[in-house]
C-alpha cells in the first residue's frame, strides 16, 4: 500500500498531456467518496488542475498538493519534453484511442433503475446512484451496474405439473407459488453470494414447505394462504439477511393450492356431498313452508265455517251435504238399483270407461270412509 | 543508452521484461475472493480474509504486491457457497420413508486449512456432500415422521448444521445454514397409501356431510308437520264430529270432482236406500 502515491504519481504523469481538454470540467467535480488524505490515489488526478484551483482546503492539502506539483513536474514535464517532437500520426492516434478509452471507461451512465457498484482494483469504493457517474479510467476503478429497483420474480412450481408438498396433517398438497424480490443492497448483492438466484429459490422451497408443515391441508387450501404468504416471506427475509444476502422479498404469491390430482376427484366429492346436504335442507325448509302455510289455511277455513255453523248447526250441515252431493253425482254417470235381494249383472266393462267405479251397496254416506 | 536506442528490438523486449514483472509483481484482490499466497507451495500470507466482522470496502480487499515467479496466488472464495446434497432416503423411527433433499450454505473461513486440506472449493464441496447426507439421515433417522412436518424440524436443522460444522470445520469452512428442501414421500407405495389415505377420508367426509344434510332436512320436516298437527288440532279440535262432517264432504268433493271442477269419469250405482235418495224414494211423504 505504501507505494500506491507513487504509482498513483506515474499513472498520472501518463495522463499528464491529455488531461488538459477536460480536466477543467471535472475539476469542479471532485469525485465522491475519496476525500480522505489517505486516498490521494484516485482524488489527485483530477484534483490538481493546479494554478486554476483555489487553495482552500486546510494545510494538510496544501502539502500534498505540494508534493503533487512536484511529482508533476518530475513526470510531466519530462514527458512534456519528449513529446512534441515526435509528432507523428501514430502519436496522435495514440493519444485519440487514450482519449476514447479515457472517455468510456470514465463516465458511466446508470439508469434510474440501477446502482453502480464502483471497486477500486478491486475493493468497494462507493456506489453510484443514476444519472452520469465519473470514476477512474478502467483499470484503476471498475463499475458493474446492479438493477436494484426492477421487482424479479421466481416461479417456483406451475399450474402445469405437479409440485407436492406434505403438510403438517400428512397430506399432500399441489402447490405453485411466486416470490417477488429485489436487491436492496448492491454491494452484498454482488460480493456476499456465490449464487444469487439459486440461493433465492433454495430458501424459498425451504420456507414454503417449513410453513405448510405447521398448517393442515384444509387451512393451506383455504383460508390459511395468506397467513403461509406472510410466514414464508417473513422466513425468506430472515434467512436471507444471515446470508447478508442484500435481497428484499417483495412478496410471496400463492398461486395455486390444490389437493394432488390423484385423489382430486375425492375432494370434488365432499364440495358435491355439501351441495347435495345443502339442497336437501333447502327443500325440506320449502316444504315446511309450503305446510305451515297450508295447515294455517285450512285451519283458517274450517274456523270460519265452524264459526257459521255454529249459528245453525242442522241447517248448515243439510246444506253442506245437499251442495257436495249435488256437485259430486252431476257430472257422473249414475245408476240406480232397485232390486234388494237381487244381484243384477252389471255389463260393467262396457259401461264405465277405465277408472274405479264405486259400488255403493249399503245405505249410508255414498262413499263411506273414502278419505284421501 | 545509446546501445538501446539503437537496437530497438533488444529495447522492447528489456521493456517488455519489465512489464512482466510488474505486472506479475501487482494482485488485485476481489472483495469476492481470498487469495492465499503461496511461495513454492509453502503457503505464506491470506489477503482478503474472511473475518467476523465481515465489512465490506474494508482493508482487506485491493491492489497487494507480491514478489514475482517466488510466489504464487490461490484464489479461494470469499462468498457464501452451497453445497446441495443428492436426494436422500431417510428412514424415520416409526419406519417410515422419506426422500428428503437438503443444501448447506457455507463459508471459507480458513483459506490456509482450505487449501492444504482440500486444495479448492468444488472439492470442499465433493467432500461435504456426502457427509452432508449421512448427518442428515442420522439426525432425521432419530425422528419421527411426524416431527419432520412440525416446527420440531427447525431443532432438526439446527443440530445437523451443528454436527456438520464440525466436520467442516476440518476443511476451514464453516456451515452457515443447513436446511431441508424437499422432504417428500417415495414415489409407488407409500405415495399411493397417502392418496388412499386422503381418498378415503374425503369420501368419509363426503358422506358424514350428507348424511348431516339428511338428518337436518328430517328434521325440518318433522317440525313442519308437528307445527301443521298442532295447528290443525287447534283448529278442529273446536268439534271433532262437525270436523268429520266438514272433511268427509272435502274429501267427496275432491274424491269425484277434483280441484278442478271437472268431473273424474266416474260411474256410480246407487241403491234406493242412499241418504241422498231418501226424499226421491219416499215421494214427498212426511
Amino acid at each position: 500500500m505504501n507505494m500506491t502515491p507513487g504509482w498513483a504519481a506515474r499513472a498520472r504523469g501518463l495522463f499528464a498531456d491529455n488531461k488538459g481538454p477536460w480536466g477543467s470540467s471535472t475539476g469542479s467535480t471532485p469525485p465522491p467518496g475519496s476525500g480522505g488524505p489517505d486516498n490521494p490515489g484516485p482524488a489527485s488526478p483530477w484534483g490538481t488542475p493546479g494554478p486554476n484551483r483555489p487553495r482552500g482546503p486546510g494545510a494538510s492539502v496544501t502539502s500534498l498538493d505540494d508534493f503533487l506539483a512536484r511529482g508533476r513536474a518530475r513526470f510531466g514535464g519530462g514527458r512534456g519534453g519528449t513529446t512534441p517532437p515526435s509528432k507523428s500520426m501514430i502519436g496522435w492516434g495514440l493519444l485519440a484511442v487514450v482519449l476514447l478509452w479515457l472517455v468510456f471507461t470514465s463516465f458511466h451512465r446508470i439508469a434510474p433503475e440501477e446502482r453502480g457498484v464502483v471497486t477500486q482494483v478491486g475493493r468497494y469504493s462507493r456506489t453510484l446512484g443514476p444519472g452520469i457517474g465519473f470514476t477512474l479510467p478502467s483499470p484503476l476503478e471498475r463499475v458493474q451496474k446492479v438493477d436494484v429497483e426492477n421487482i424479479r420474480n421466481v416461479d417456483l412450481g406451475s399450474t402445469s405439473t405437479e409440485t407436492l408438498m406434505l403438510t403438517g396433517d400428512q397430506n399432500i398438497i399441489d402447490i405453485a407459488y411466486s416470490v417477488r424480490w429485489n436487491v436492496r443492497d448492491p454491494e452484498l448483492f454482488l460480493f456476499e453470494i456465490q449464487n444469487p438466484e439459486e440461493t433465492i429459490q433454495q430458501v424459498a422451497e425451504s420456507a414454503m414447505r417449513a410453513a405448510l408443515s405447521a398448517v393442515t391441508l384444509d387451512q393451506a387450501i383455504g383460508e390459511g394462504r395468506g397467513q403461509i404468504e406472510n410466514q414464508v416471506q417473513e422466513n425468506m427475509q430472515r434467512i436471507l439477511d444471515s446470508y447478508k444476502s442484500g435481497v428484499l422479498i417483495q412478496g410471496v404469491a400463492v398461486k395455486q393450492a390444490d389437493p394432488p390430482a390423484a385423489v382430486n376427484d375425492a375432494f370434488k366429492a365432499v364440495s358435491a356431498s355439501q351441495q347435495a346436504a345443502q339442497s336437501d335442507i333447502n327443500q325440506a325448509r320449502a316444504y315446511a313452508l309450503q305446510l305451515a302455510q297450508l295447515s294455517q289455511g285450512e285451519a283458517t277455513a274450517f274456523d270460519k265455517v265452524y264459526e257459521q255453523y255454529r249459528l245453525a248447526p242442522e241447517v248448515t250441515r243439510r246444506r253442506m251435504y245437499y251442495e257436495t252431493m249435488e256437485r259430486v253425482l252431476q257430472n257422473v254417470d249414475k245408476t240406480i238399483v232397485e232390486a234388494p235381494g237381487v244381484t243384477p249383472y252389471l255389463p260393467l266393462n262396457q259401461t264405465r270407461p277405465p277408472a274405479a267405479a264405486i259400488a255403493e251397496p249399503g245405505a249410508q254416506a255414498p262413499a263411506a270412509g273414502a278419505g284421501r | 543508452m545509446n546501445t538501446l536506442l539503437r537496437r530497438p528490438m533488444l529495447a522492447g523486449f528489456i521493456l517488455l521484461a519489465l512489464l512482466i514483472t510488474l505486472l506479475s509483481s501487482v494482485v488485485i484482490v476481489p472483495e469476492t475472493r481470498q487469495a492465499l499466497i503461496v511461495q513454492f507451495g509453502k503457503p505464506d500470507r491470506i489477503l482478503n480474509r474472511t473475518t467476523s466482522g465481515q465489512v465490506i470496502g474494508g482493508d482487506g480487499a485491493g491492489l497487494a504486491f507480491k514478489v514475482p515467479f517466488f510466489e504464487d496466488i490461490v484464489w479461494i472464495d470469499k462468498r457464501v457457497r452451497d453445497v446441495d446434497m443428492e436426494r436422500q432416503m431417510v428412514l424415520s423411527t416409526d419406519q417410515l420413508r422419506l426422500e428428503v433433499d437438503a443444501f448447506a450454505r457455507y463459508r471459507v473461513v480458513d483459506p490456509l486449512r482450505m487449501y492444504i486440506r482440500a486444495r479448492s472449493e468444488e472439492r470442499v464441496s465433493d467432500a461435504l456432500r456426502p457427509i452432508l447426507g449421512s448427518v442428515l439421515r442420522n439426525e432425521l433417522g432419530r425422528r419421527p415422521f411426524a416431527d419432520l412436518l412440525s416446527p420440531e424440524r427447525q431443532g432438526a436443522m439446527d443440530s445437523i448444521r451443528r454436527n456438520l460444522d464440525t466436520i467442516a470445520r476440518q476443511y476451514g469452512v464453516q456451515i452457515i445454514d443447513v436446511r431441508i428442501k424437499r422432504a417428500d414421500l417415495p414415489d409407488g407405495t407409500p405415495l399411493q397409501s397417502a392418496y388412499d389415505r386422503m381418498k378415503t377420508a374425503r369420501e368419509q367426509e363426503a358422506r358424514s356431510i350428507r348424511a348431516t344434510g339428511a338428518r337436518q332436512a328430517q328434521v325440518i320436516r318433522a317440525e313442519a308437520d308437528a307445527q301443521a298437527a298442532s295447528t290443525y288440532a287447534a283448529s278442529f279440535g273446536k268439534d271433532p264430529a262437525f270436523y268429520d262432517f266438514y272433511r268427509a264432504m272435502q274429501a267427496y268433493q275432491r274424491t269425484f270432482v277434483g280441484e278442478d271442477g271437472k268431473a273424474r269419469p266416474t260411474n256410480v250405482i246407487l241403491s234406493p236406500q242412499n241418504d241422498f235418495l231418501r226424499e226421491f224414494t219416499r215421494g214427498g211423504e212426511r
